[in-house]
């Protein structure tokens, strides 16, 4: 790198950077407040359905006057707008933006050795645009009629009509606008990440020798820049329905004594336009943190990941699959039954590079010399929610099992396990890994495994009962379930799970402690403090613009050369390790 | 239950103790760096990478979890058993039950085995100082055999859903009766065909007064049509039902039969099938009467009056704030008490005096 030192001030070094690094710790400080608010949502919702129409101080003094019915108690369509905006927050902010834009500007340029992304400046724009479009949605909690709640799948005409629920007057528009926005920094973010991957390289980083981390981060991209513009798409026709009387998704509509002027259109078209977003969404959230995990699982077992080839292979067969499953979010929308059929084939078959993935784990851990640090410990907790939460997916993509637990708490569990806590695991275990590699210092270690095992068991303890009150076919969205006594039942079972879910929720605020009093006071970070193989760890841990003060390695091997032994069963280098940058040794095999 | 709640509060109560405990051995400790500066660190003797004393612990740890998450999952199969639905209540969903009972099994033998695994495989191969991992990167014979595996099994699951679904679906056949389910915020409505077994057309620019359901009354179909607000079926013989909805999506949940279809706007769904019990025999079933005694123990407690087993129709698409509180009673009865049952009704003639 040039010896040339451009002046940074403070607005150009923490504000509008251009520098990777810094745009993904924007990325993750932003996504962790979004997720703040989220899980706090989630614990007052939980309140009102295990303690329906109970008094709580919390939600007097958290919720404005206008949102209690009476003192401490939501309001029915307050309940419905917590639920709508802790899915939206929690799906796009945290998962998308906070995971997939952390490790994506943290971790591409920096592992396939190149000096910072294609184009610097789309990536400022894009977390720019991130930043709007959070602000946006955190406005929206504040409008005088309360924020969307027609359901984070805003399916019209209840996100259309104002008469049907209020949450759909300003609350809706905000919601719209911020997820437009969100949708074109999400895009300009994918672009970058393609071209990245594609072009720059480090000499001898071909695409077989890319960490799992890039391959998964690259395919997610590639979902992302199919899928998005669609959901922008719906979002635009939805605002030409709302606004300027268009009848896209409406049609005979009677409501507040009158019939509206729509005639023509179909909420079911915008089912197809959203799921088509909506399903690979699911795995825009998961890849990534399959992803990381592949990474950390590998290197913490000081053994190579299993099978990489079939790795990439079922990254790319769950991608394509991907697109061609929305369908079976719709089996009961009455769309052609024979389409329903179509949809459950496809669906299943995703089943089998999911179940490929899940044994190349187990395998990666068998006969390793497994090394439990946090990030390891919630990347075995991401493989162990992703085969709970996986296996219900059969009984879901199945459209005759389908009918009688769609739309239910079985779902709820379903995907919850599948990829909110996989994905969150996979963010949880990504932080703690590559700490080193944002802040140049380490995470206090045993607040990571009391965050660990206090989070385990408490998303057990939530959503492992969920699928069972969903059997006794509680549907989801409802304030409460007092009005059938088919339900007294599960109350218990209820308070149980919102016990969990509190104490859950606490434990986040361990690892809160832990990551910012680690930034200004934990211990100073070496250089490759995890023994991994991967270009980041040979870059120095004080930032630089450009990552290496000197020239870009090139690379000479793949990157799960760990444990490697020549014929006399000793190290080939002396380590269990062996970095991409080292030539091969003479006579031995590239792995 | 009560107790359950005591004894989380109080492991957070000792967790919290032990957390302050151990940032009390946080030393502040000033170190000099070279040009004179002095910063202040706030350290403990741990090491940040994972010791042999951590692998060990954290090792044990996961096999505890695991026999922990087994019990769970064991309490949950058992204990969670009656709160569940009963078997289906329709014709068409016995292939639902076998179904249903032959993936559950699947995936629970998977569900047993995996995390047996990873687990296990955690406590088993924890690291350990000089010890040497296997390199391991591929082989292709296990690889082959763990999608193979999974393939063959699917193939049979969808190829007996499909089959399922083919017949749930299948709606032709003259001799079903054919009832409207119409839905709208937050209440549902019902019509009858009528003795021609056949719907008058309906659009919501016709409600007005009475006819809330916006029958259209010029159609002679309509005339002898038959508006209710309770459902009633009989026994044995299959109904298609029509559906329709006035201002949002709804959908129209009958748990007990395995039945359920989204009402949408401006278009006309369906679903049907042929209820296998009546409410009376429904309520005399083993597993119903488990069901309804547990949710009795529960109301008892509360002061409640018993209840009694009902068929029901409720809503499952979020459509506005009273989303939680949109049901119907279905009654089924024999098909002699349904035609009394039904004749009572008046028809859309009597009613709008056509």
């Amino acid at each position: 790198m040039s010896e040339h030192h451009h002046k940074e001030t403070f607005v150009t070094k923490y504000l509008f950077s251009f520098d990777h690094k810094m745009i993904s710790k924007q990325f993750l400080v932003t996504g962790m407040i979004m997720g703040v608010i989220g899980v706090l949502m989630s614990l007052l919702f939980r309140l009102q359905i295990a303690w329906p129409e109970h008094s709580f101080s919390i939600i007097e003094a958290f919720l404005p006057e206008r949102f209690q019915s009476e003192a401490g108690v939501m309001k029915p369509d307050i309940y419905l707008a917590l639920v709508t905006i802790h899915g939206t927050i929690m799906v796009f902010f945290v998962l998308t933006a906070g995971l997939s834009g952390t490790f994506s500007n943290l971790l591409i340029p920096l592992q396939i050795g190149a000096r910072d992304m294609a184009s610097g400046f789309m990536n400022c724009l894009s977390y720019w645009l991130f930043f709007i479009s959070s602000v946006i949605m955190v406005i929206s909690l504040f409008v005088q009629a309360g924020p969307a709640s027609a359901g984070w799948t805003i399916y019209p005409p209840l996100s259309a009509l104002p008469q049907a629920i209020p949450g759909s007057g300003l609350g809706m528009t905000l919601w719209l606008v911020s997820m437009a926005i969100f949708i074109a920094q999400s895009l300009i973010g994918s672009l970058n990440y393609i071209v990245t991957i594609l072009n720059l390289r480090t000499k001898g980083m071909t695409m077989t020798r890319l960490p799992l981390t890039m391959w998964a981060l690259f395919i997610t991209a590639i979902i992302g820049v199919v899928s998005f513009p669609v959901l922008l798409s719906a979002a635009l026709l939805l605002i030409f329905d709302r606004s300027f009387g268009t009848s896209f998704y409406l049609s005979d509509i009677f409501i507040g004594g009158e019939v509206l002027n729509y005639q023509g259109g179909s909420p079911v078209l915008f089912e197809h336009l959203f799921w088509f977003l909506g399903h690979p969404e699911v795995y825009i959230v998961l890849l990534p943190a399959l992803g990381l995990t592949s990474e950390i699982i590998s290197t913490n077992s000081r053994k190579p990941i299993f099978g990489y080839r079939a790795m990439i292979g079922s990254i790319m067969a769950i991608a394509f699959l991907s697109t061609i499953v929305w369908g079976h979010h719709m089996f009961v929308s009455g769309m052609n039954p024979f389409l329903g059929s179509v949809f459950t084939f496809t669906t299943l078959l995703i089943a089998i590079p999911s179940a490929v993935k899940a044994f190349n784990y187990i395998t990666t851990l068998w006969k390793g010399n497994l090394q439990f640090n946090p990030a390891m410990l919630f990347s075995i907790g991401l493989v162990s929610t992703f085969i709970t939460g996986g296996l219900t997916g059969i009984v879901l993509g199945d459209s005759a099992l389908d009918i009688n637990v769609h739309d239910t708490y079985f779902v709820v569990a379903h995907f919850h396990l599948v990829m909110g806590v996989s994905a969150i695991y996979g963010m949880y275990a990504g932080i703690y890994h590559w700490f080193p590699k944002m802040y140049g210092k380490m995470m206090n270690k045993t607040l990571g495994y009391v965050h660990f095992w206090i989070t385990a068991i408490a998303a057990y303890g939530v959503f492992f009962p969920m699928h069972f009150i969903g059997l006794a076919g509680l549907p989801r969205r409802y304030y409460t379930n007092t009005n059938f006594p088919l339900f007294d039942d599960l109350a218990n079972v209820n308070q149980v799970m919102t016990i969990f879910a509190l104490i859950g929720g606490a434990a986040q605020v361990v690892f809160l402690v832990n990551f910012f009093m680690s930034i200004y006071k934990g211990k100073v970070a070496s250089q490759n403090p995890w023994k991994a193989n991967t270009l980041e760890w040979t870059t120095p841990v004080e930032h630089v613009h450009g990552n290496w003060p000197g020239e870009i390695p090139e690379v000479y091997r793949w990157p799960y050369d760990y444990s490697k032994v020549d014929e006399n069963g000793e190290y080939i280098f002396g380590e269990d390790y062996i970095m991409q940058t080292v030539p091969l040794k003479a006579g031995e095999q590239e792995s | 239950m009560l107790a359950l709640f005591y004894f989380f509060v109080a492991v957070a109560i000792a967790i919290g103790i032990w957390q302050v405990n151990k940032l009390l051995t946080y030393r502040v400790i000033f170190k000099e760096i070279k040009d004179g500066k002095k910063i202040i660190t706030f350290e403990n003797d741990d090491n940040p990478i994972a010791t042999d004393k951590d692998n060990d612990l954290q090792g044990k740890l996961l096999l505890v979890f695991l026999i922990g998450f087994y019990l769970l999952m064991g309490y949950c199969l058992i204990f969670l058993h009656d709160i569940m639905l009963p078997g289906s209540a329709s014709v068409e969903g016995e292939d639902y039950d076998n179904l249903y009972t032959i993936t559950f099994v699947l995936i629970g033998v998977v569900q047993f085995i995996t995390q047996g695994l990873l687990y296990f495989f955690g406590y088993k191969y924890k690291g350990v100082v000089g010890k040497k991992a296997t390199f391991f990167a591929d082989s292709h014979k296990l690889e082959l055999i763990w999608t193979t595996i999974p393939t063959v099994v699917l193939a049979v699951l969808i190829l007996y859903g499909l089959s399922i679904w083919n017949d749930v679906t299948d709606l032709e056949g003259d001799e079903a009766i054919v009832v409207e389910v119409y839905a709208k915020q937050f209440a549902w409505e019902a019509r009858y065909a009528g003795r021609d077994n056949e719907l008058g057309r309906g659009n919501v620019r016709n409600i007005e007064g009475a006819n809330t359901m916006g029958i259209d009354l010029t159609d002679a179909n309509s005339v002898d049509d038959i508006p209710v607000r309770e459902l009633h079926l009989p026994v044995g013989k299959k109904v298609v039902f029509k559906f329709r909805s006035q201002d949002v999506l709804h959908s129209a949940y009958m748990p007990h039969f395995t039945a359920q279809m989204n009402c949408v706007p401006g278009m006309v769904t369906e679903f049907g099938f042929t209820p296998k019990y009546t409410t009376e025999e429904m309520r005399e079933r083993k597993d119903v009467i488990r069901k309804v005694a547990s949710v009795n123990k529960v109301r008892q407690a509360k002061g409640d009056d018993p209840y009694e087993f009902d068929y029901l129709l409720l809503c499952n698409k979020i459509c506005g704030p009273s989303h939680y509180n949109m049901q119907m009673k279905i009654v089924v009865e024999s098909e002699k008490d349904y035609l009394i049952w039904l004749n009572q009704q008046k028809t859309a003639k009597e009613l709008f005096k056509l």
